[in-house]
């Protein structure tokens, strides 16, 4: 999963510090793997030199230095980009899936049109695998199958999100 | 408004049952001979945009072009003719005449365009063989199982050489090995006839049998082909 483009999607809703930034990430995406400062700073001066992110003020009450972060137009543009984008078909790319769907809700994107591109991405890898089954002989029949089966589940999950999403939308965006 | 080469072509159709919008702007087109899935949720319109593709049901408003020819403009009996001579029809179930054998379901389509009994049912058998039911023929459609009435009405849908074949859920009632088949057999034999196939399914490993897919969301239509 990409942890520049899910900090630039937490940016377009506001302006953040690198702590909150950290803080959000974690609640929202880091359940199983929390993010460590070091990655965040990094991410951040990489985004900055990149010119999708600016600094739009500094405070240092008394401690060190805090950055604030916002988030350019060509931010704006990437994580347009990256959503917009659906990912390679492959078994266990829901982490990345639900991050997206998440920050699509977040930022008043269509998160309906993103699972639907998604799910005609899946399919045209089907219909590529239905095709070589046609034509192969009992084991390309069955290996097709077997990732046949895996990217079906894929879908039923794209699916059911795509059922839930006002519900979802309450809960991360209320 | 009509993609260039389309065989049969919908645009902005609309259709309300009550206050409940069925169909709200929805756009759809399928060239001969290609197979077109239509996806969505549930109650989103699918079953309704193939009833008026298929002339079937009036829409409110909208144009559907079907080579060449304004379906609106047609006469009830212009459109009755034309779903007779040239679209056939797979759905989920309930559709072979139970009191007819297998053979003469099949050989319906023909009977109906004037084609005497003999050589229809002939056409018939050569059809139920490629779909794999030809001994079936004598059997009647309460006497046969899920999958071979479906292959049974797939090969009925095709004797007639129609140009279109609308196929709402044709795999709905089936488990998947047979419902695979069942796709595989109707997509080998639509391809090499010419035939267009719209088909409505919620299955994505049956609309993988297909060459494009749409997906109909709150009564809209959307080609994901062009979707990214
Ligand atoms: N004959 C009818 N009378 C009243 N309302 C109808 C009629 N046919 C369909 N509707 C309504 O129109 C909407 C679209 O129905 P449609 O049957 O086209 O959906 P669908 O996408 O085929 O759904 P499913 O996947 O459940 O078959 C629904 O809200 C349905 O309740
Ligand atoms: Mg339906």
């Amino acid at each position: 999963m990409s942890i520049g483009h899910t900090l630039l999607g937490l940016l377009e809703s506001g302006p953040r510090h690198g702590y909150d930034l950290k803080r959000t990430f974690d609640e929202k995406f880091g359940q199983d793997r929390p993010l460590h400062y070091g990655q965040v700073y990094s991410t951040m001066s990489r985004l900055l030199k990149n010119g999708l992110v600016e600094v739009d003020g500094v405070e240092s009450e008394g401690g060190p230095e805090r950055k604030r972060y916002a988030i350019t137009d060509a931010g704006i543009t990437d994580v347009s980009h990256w959503l917009a984008q659906p990912e390679k078909p492959e078994p266990y790319l829901q982490s990345t899936l639900y991050t997206k769907v998440v920050l699509a809700l977040l930022t008043g994107r269509s998160a309906a049109d993103l699972l639907d591109t998604q799910r005609s991405a899946h399919l045209r890898m089907m219909r590529v695998l239905t095709d070589r089954k046609r034509q192969g002989d009992l084991a390309d029949q069955l290996i097709c199958d077997h990732a046949l089966f895996h990217l079906e589940a894929d879908l039923r999950w794209l699916e059911l999100t795509s059922a839930r999403l006002d519900q979802l939308a309450k809960v991360v965006a209320p | 408004m009509i993609p260039e080469g389309s065989l049969l072509a919908a645009h902005d159709l609309r259709k309300t049952y009550g206050s409940t919008p069925a169909l709200d702007g929805a756009s759809f087109s399928v060239h001969p001979g290609e197979v077109v899935a239509v996806m969505g949720p549930s109650g989103s319109g699918k079953s309704t945009l193939l009833h008026c593709l298929a002339g079937i049901i009036t829409p409110d408003s909208g144009t559907i072009t079907y080579a060449g020819r304004e379906l609106s403009a047609m006469s009830d009996a212009e459109r009755s003719a034309l779903r007779r001579s040239d679209f056939g029809f797979v759905f989920q179930f309930g559709q072979l005449v139970p009191e007819l054998t297998c053979v003469e379901n099949v050989a319906l389509p023909l009977r109906l365009n004037g084609v005497r009994r003999r050589a229809a049912e002939r056409t018939a058998l050569e059809w139920m063989e490629r779909l794999e039911v030809d001994d079936l023929g004598t059997k009647r459609p309460g006497e046969v199982s899920g999958g071979q009435g479906q292959r049974v009405a797939v090969a009925r849908a095709l004797a007639g050489s129609p140009k279109v074949i609308f196929a709402d859920e044709p795999t709905g009632a089936l488990d998947s090995l047979n419902g695979e088949r069942v796709m595989q057999l109707l997509t080998e034999a639509a391809r090499s006839a010419n035939v267009a196939v719209v088909l409505v399914t919620h299955e994505a490993r049956v609309a993988a049998y297909s060459d494009r897919d749409v997906t109909v969301r709150d009564g809209r239509a959307r080609d994901m082909e062009h979707a990214v």
